[in-house]
C-alpha cells in the first residue's frame, strides 16, 4: 500500500539519526508548545493598532469606517447609498449581527442565509482583525455562511474594535479556546482587501471572482 | 505529458525570436523584482523570518513521516479523508474515483502546480470529466491549450491583445460589437463565464500552500477568490498536495505566510488565505459534503536524506524565476516541463530524470540571485551543481565538453606544461588580435564570437613576466617563490 | 617595525593569460599598502571550470595543489571575486568530510580575500593616489557581490580617484551572462543577457566600464566592442593603481 511505502521510505531516510521515539517526542512537543517564532514589531497601544489596521486595510483597497454599536445599520445604509447600491443585504443568523442590526435596520432590507450569487451585498461579522496587514478573520459556522464572503459583489464586514489583534499568531489561541485544541471551524477566511487579479499583463484589477468592494465597519465597544 | 526539456536549446532559440513573448517578459523584469525588494525592505524582521521559515521546514523534513501521520489523523478526525499516492498515476486514479462516485461531469479547479505535475486536466478529459480552470491566468492558458509559464503567474507570457483574440474565438456567444479593449472588460467576461461554472460544478479541486499537521487543515493562498468558490460551492472538495507542504502548527504557517506573499508578488499579505478543515459541519448552511486530501509523493521521499532535501523547503513563491536572468530572457515554456526557473532546474531532473532534464541545471550562470531572494534560503546554485555532478559521474554531459574539460584539467595539474601552453596561447592570440586587441573570429570558439568579439591577450603571460623579473614597481620586496 | 604582511598573490588563470596588467596593478596596490607580495609560479587555476562542470575529482586535485602552494602565506589575495569565492567558500565544501584535507582547506579558506575588499577591509586602505579624468560605471560581478559581499569597497576607493566621476548603471547587481562555460554552452541565452547589460551600460554614457572579475569583463568588452559602443573596459584594479596606459580590454572604442 502506498501509504506504508511512503512512510517507510521517509522513516528510513529521515535525517538526524534519532530514534523514532525521540522524534515523536520532539514533534509532540512542537505541536503542544505552538511556539510563536519571530513577531514583527507592532504598535503597543490599542488605539495605534486600530489606526494601523485601518491604514493597512485601506492600502489593500478596502474602505473602513468607525461607528458605535447603535450606528452600524446606518453606517451600512450610508455606504450602500454612497455607492448607488440597493438597500438590501444578506447576512447569516449571527447573533452579534442581529444584536447590532435587529430592529434598527431602518430602511435596510435584511435577507438571511447563504448566498446563491444573486445578492449585491453580503454582511459578515469578523472574529477578529490583525493590524499587521489589515487582515480580517471570518469563521464559518451554522450562523455564518462562507458564500457571503465571496459571491456578492460587495462585502461588508463588521469588526469589534477590541478584536483588533497585533499578530496572526494571536488568532490561534482564541480559536483553541473557543473550539478546543486541534479543533477548527470548517473554514477560516483571512481576508485582506477585495478580490483582485494581475494575470493580464500584470495590470491590477479589482473584483476578479470575489467581491469588487470590501468595506469594514469597526464598532467601538 | 509532452516533455521538451531535452530540446532546451531549440526552445531558447524560439523564445528569443518570439516578439510577443519578449514583450510580455519585460513585465516580469519591471514588476516583480521592484515589488519584492520594497516589501522586504519595509519589514525589518524579514531576514529573521526567512531564517525561521527555513528552520521550520527543516524540522518538518526531518520528521516528515510523523507529521504526515499526524496530519492524516487530524483530517480523519475532522471528517475528511486522506488518499496516499506514491506516483502521479495513482494520484490521478484517486481523483477519478472520487469524481466517478458522485457522478461528476465537470470539475472546477483552483490554481495548482501539482495538477500540472500529474497531468490532471488531460486525464480528466480523457475520462469524460471536463476540468474548468478558474484562476484567470490558468483559464487563459486553458483556452490557449498551453501550460503555465510561471508558477504564480501562469499566463505571464501572454499579452492582452492575445487574450482578446482567445476570448473572441472561444466565447462564441459574444456579440462582435462587445468591447473587450480594456483588461477590465476581459476580466468581467471571464468572471461571468466562470460564475456559472462555479455554481454548477460537482467537484472542486484545489491545491494547497500548507497542510497544518496540528489540525488537519489545508490552506490556500489566492488573490482572486476563485479557490474559495471552487471549494465551497460543489458537493466535493478535493485537495491535491505534495508531501512537503506540511507545517507543524498554525503559528508555523503564520511565520511562513509573512515571507510568502512578499517574495511572490510583493504584497504584504495575499487577499485570501483560507484554512479548510474537513467537510461542512452539522448545521452549516454551505460548504462541501466531502473533503478529500490526495497526498502526492512522486519521488519526493527519495530526496529526503540526500543532497536535494533542502529543495523540499520550496513554497512555490516564484521569486527565484522572477530574479533569474535566464528565465527573464527566455520565459518558462523553454524549460520544457512543468516547473521553470531555478527551482524548476533543480526539480525537473528529479521528476523526469537527469538524462532528459540535464540541460536545466547546466543553463545557469550561477549568479546566485535566486538563492539571494529565496525566502526559504534554498541554496539553488548548489543544488544545480549537484545535478551537474550526477551527470558527470554518469558520463551524461556532452562528450566534446567532457574532452575539453579533461584536457584542461590535465594541463592545470602540470604547472610547467601549463605555463608553456599559456605562453604559446597568449602569444598566438596576441598576434591574432593585432593592434585592435580583439578578434571577431576564433577557431573553435564560434559560440563566443557569433555574438561578441574576443578580447585578445596582452602578449606575455603574467607568470612569465614575473619570472623574468619584470614586476619591480620600485619598492617590491617579494619574488618568485 | 612589525613584520610586513606576506601575501600570496593568486593571479587567476584569466589574468595570467589575458590581462597581466591586472596582476601588476594588484602587486602595486598591495605593495603600496605595505604588503610583501609573493607569486608562486606553480599556480595554474582555481579549478572552478571543473567544479561547475560537476567534476569533483579533478577539482580536488587542483585544489590540493593550490592549498599546498599558498597555505604558508599570511593572506591569499586574488584580483577576482569569483576565484576568491571558489578558494574561500567552495574548497571547504569540496573537502567536507575529508579527514586529511578538510581542516587544511578551512584554514586556507580563512585567509583568502578578493583584492579590493582586502585592501579596504584588512589593510584599512582609505584612498588611492590615482588620477583618471573619466566618467566611469561599475558592474558588480555576481560571485564577489553575493559570495563575498563586495559592493561598497570598490566604490569607496573609486571615489578617491581624482577626476573620476561614477555614473551608476541600472541593475548593476544583475548578471552579465558570462557564467564561465555557460557563455559558450548556452551562447544564445548568454547573448540575450549581455545584450541587456550592454544597453544599461550604454545608457550611462560612461567612458569606461569597470568590474572586479576578468571573466565578466571579457564578456562585456566583447559585446560592447561588437556593438560599437563608446564605452571602454578595464579591471577596477588598473584604475585604482593608476595603471591605465595599456590599451583597454578588447582595445579602444
Amino acid at each position: 500500500m502506498s501509504r506504508d511505502l511512503i512512510l517507510d521510505k521517509l522513516r528510513r531516510n529521515a535525517a538526524g539519526g534519532q530514534s523514532r521515539a525521540e522524534r515523536e517526542k520532539a514533534v509532540a512537543k512542537r505541536i503542544r508548545s505552538a511556539s510563536r517564532g519571530v513577531l514583527p514589531a507592532q504598535p503597543r497601544a490599542a488605539t495605534a493598532r486600530v489606526t494601523q489596521f485601518m491604514e493597512k486595510a485601506e492600502a489593500a483597497q478596502a474602505t473602513t469606517v468607525m461607528t458605535t454599536r447603535t450606528g452600524v445599520a446606518e453606517a451600512i445604509a450610508d455606504w450602500l447609498r454612497a455607492h448607488n447600491l440597493p438597500a438590501e443585504i444578506r447576512t447569516g443568523k449571527d447573533e452579534r449581527l442581529k444584536a447590532l442590526l435587529g430592529g434598527k435596520a431602518g430602511n435596510l432590507i435584511l435577507r438571511q442565509g447563504p448566498s446563491d450569487g444573486t445578492d449585491t451585498t453580503g454582511v459578515s461579522h469578523a472574529e477578529c482583525g490583525v493590524c499587521e496587514t489589515g487582515t480580517l478573520i471570518v469563521l464559518s459556522g451554522a450562523d455564518n455562511p462562507t458564500t457571503l464572503n465571496f459571491l456578492p459583489q460587495n462585502h461588508i464586514v463588521v469588526l469589534r474594535r477590541s478584536d483588533i489583534l497585533a499578530h496572526y499568531e494571536d488568532i490561534w489561541p482564541r480559536l483553541r479556546t473557543a473550539y478546543g485544541k486541534g479543533q477548527m471551524p470548517r473554514t477560516v477566511n483571512m481576508i485582506t482587501g477585495p478580490s483582485r487579479s494581475a494575470d493580464i499583463e500584470q495590470t491590477l484589477l479589482l473584483g476578479a471572482h470575489g467581491p469588487v468592494r470590501l468595506h469594514i465597519v469597526i464598532v467601538r465597544d | 505529458m509532452e516533455i521538451t526539456t531535452p530540446q532546451f536549446k531549440q526552445n531558447v532559440t524560439g523564445a528569443l525570436a518570439d516578439r510577443q513573448l519578449q514583450r510580455a517578459l519585460s513585465h516580469v523584469r519591471g514588476n516583480f523584482v521592484g515589488k519584492r525588494a520594497a516589501a522586504a525592505a519595509a519589514l525589518p524582521e524579514f531576514e529573521a523570518l526567512r531564517d525561521e521559515a527555513r528552520n521550520i521546514k527543516n524540522h518538518v523534513l526531518e520528521n516528515l513521516d510523523i507529521y504526515l501521520e499526524t496530519f492524516e489523523k487530524n483530517v480523519t478526525r475532522q471528517g475528511g479523508k486522506v488518499h496516499w499516492a506514491a506516483t502521479a498515476s495513482e494520484a490521478r486514479g484517486h481523483i477519478l474515483d472520487i469524481c466517478r462516485k458522485v457522478g461528476a461531469r465537470s470539475a472546477t479547479k483552483g490554481k495548482s502546480m501539482i495538477s500540472e505535475e500529474i497531468g490532471l486536466n488531460a486525464f480528466l478529459e480523457e475520462s469524460g470529466i471536463r476540468p474548468v480552470e478558474t484562476d484567470l491566468g490558468e483559464y487563459i492558458i486553458q483556452l490557449r491549450g498551453e501550460r503555465p509559464s510561471h508558477i504564480i503567474a501562469p499566463a505571464v507570457h501572454v499579452n492582452a491583445d492575445q487574450v482578446r483574440e482567445d476570448f473572441r474565438r472561444v466565447h462564441t456567444h459574444l456579440p462582435p460589437e462587445r468591447p473587450l479593449e480594456e483588461p477590465e472588460s476581459l476580466l468581467a467576461e471571464a468572471r461571468a463565464i466562470l460564475r456559472d461554472q462555479f455554481l454548477s460544478s460537482d467537484v472542486g479541486i484545489t491545491g494547497a500552500n500548507f497542510l497544518v499537521a496540528e489540525t488537519g487543515t489545508s490552506v490556500i493562498v489566492t488573490n482572486e477568490g476563485n479557490g474559495d468558490l471552487t471549494q465551497i460551492l460543489p458537493r466535493v472538495h478535493i485537495v491535491i498536495a505534495s508531501l512537503e507542504k506540511i507545517v507543524p502548527t498554525l503559528e508555523d504557517m503564520s511565520q511562513i505566510l509573512r515571507v510568502l506573499a512578499r517574495s511572490a508578488t510583493g504584497q504584504e499579505m495575499s487577499v485570501y488565505t483560507t484554512l479548510s478543515s474537513g467537510p461542512k459541519r452539522k448545521g452549516d448552511p454551505d460548504g462541501p459534503d466531502e473533503f478529500h486530501v490526495v497526498l502526492l509523493d512522486n519521488g519526493r521521499s527519495d530526496m529526503i536524506g540526500t543532497e536535494f532535501q533542502d529543495m523540499l523547503r520550496c513554497i512555490r513563491c516564484g521569486a527565484c524565476m522572477n530574479h533569474c536572468p535566464v528565465y527573464q530572457a527566455v520565459g518558462g515554456h523553454a524549460y520544457g516541463w512543468v516547473y521553470p526557473g531555478p527551482m524548476g532546474s533543480v526539480l525537473t531532473p528529479q521528476f523526469i530524470g537527469v538524462e532528459k532534464g540535464g540541460n536545466l541545471p547546466n543553463a545557469s550562470t550561477f549568479c546566485g540571485r535566486c538563492e539571494e531572494v529565496c525566502p526559504m534560503r534554498i541554496p539553488l546554485p548548489k543544488m544545480m551543481r549537484h545535478w551537474r555532478e550526477k551527470e558527470f559521474e554518469r558520463h551524461l554531459s556532452p562528450p566534446a565538453h567532457r574532452r575539453n574539460l579533461k584536457a584542461w584539467a590535465w594541463l592545470a595539474k602540470r604547472p610547467g606544461l601549463y605555463r608553456l601552453f599559456t605562453r604559446l596561447a597568449a602569444r598566438g592570440l596576441w598576434v591574432l588580435g593585432g593592434a585592435k586587441r580583439r578578434t571577431g573570429f576564433l577557431p573553435m570558439a564560434g559560440a563566443w564570437t557569433r555574438h561578441r568579439d574576443m578580447p585578445t591577450p596582452e602578449g606575455g603571460t603574467f607568470l612569465a613576466q614575473w619570472k623574468a623579473g619584470r614586476h619591480r614597481t620600485g619598492q617590491g620586496t617579494g619574488g618568485a617563490s | 617595525m612589525s613584520e610586513p604582511v606576506r601575501i600570496g598573490l593568486f593571479v587567476t588563470c584569466l589574468v595570467d593569460l589575458f590581462r597581466p596588467t591586472v596582476g601588476f596593478a594588484a602587486v602595486k596596490l598591495l605593495e603600496e599598502a605595505g604588503c610583501e607580495v609573493h607569486v608562486p609560479v606553480s599556480q595554474t587555476c582555481c579549478g572552478q571550470p571543473a567544479w561547475n562542470s560537476g567534476d569533483r575529482a579533478d577539482t580536488a586535485d587542483i585544489a590540493r595543489q593550490v592549498i599546498a602552494a599558498f597555505e604558508g602565506f599570511d593572506h591569499i589575495v586574488a584580483p577576482s571575486g569569483s576565484c576568491a569565492g571558489m578558494l574561500s567558500k567552495h574548497y571547504p565544501e569540496l573537502f567536507a568530510g575529508d579527514a586529511q584535507w578538510e581542516a587544511r582547506a578551512v584554514a586556507f579558506a580563512g585567509k583568502v580575500h578578493e583584492l579590493v575588499s582586502f585592501l579596504t577591509d584588512v589593510m584599512g586602505l582609505e584612498r588611492v593616489a590615482a588620477r583618471l579624468d573619466a566618467r566611469v560605471t561599475y558592474h558588480d560581478s555576481c560571485s564577489g557581490l553575493r559570495e563575498l559581499g563586495i559592493a561598497e569597497q570598490p566604490r569607496k576607493l573609486l571615489a578617491t580617484v581624482e577626476g573620476l566621476e561614477l555614473a551608476e548603471m541600472k541593475n548593476s547587481n544583475v548578471c552579465c551572462g558570462f557564467g564561465g562555460t555557460f557563455a559558450v554552452k548556452y551562447s544564445d541565452v548568454s547573448n540575450a543577457i549581455v545584450s541587456e547589460k550592454a544597453a544599461t551600460i550604454d545608457a550611462t554614457e560612461a567612458d569606461l566600464l569597470l568590474a572586479g572579475d576578468l571573466g565578466c569583463l571579457l564578456n562585456m568588452a566583447g559585446k560592447l566592442r561588437r556593438n560599437g559602443s563608446k564605452t571602454e573596459v578595464r579591471h577596477v584594479a588598473e584604475v585604482l593603481a593608476g595603471m591605465t596606459d595599456a590599451p583597454p580590454i578588447g582595445g579602444k572604442a
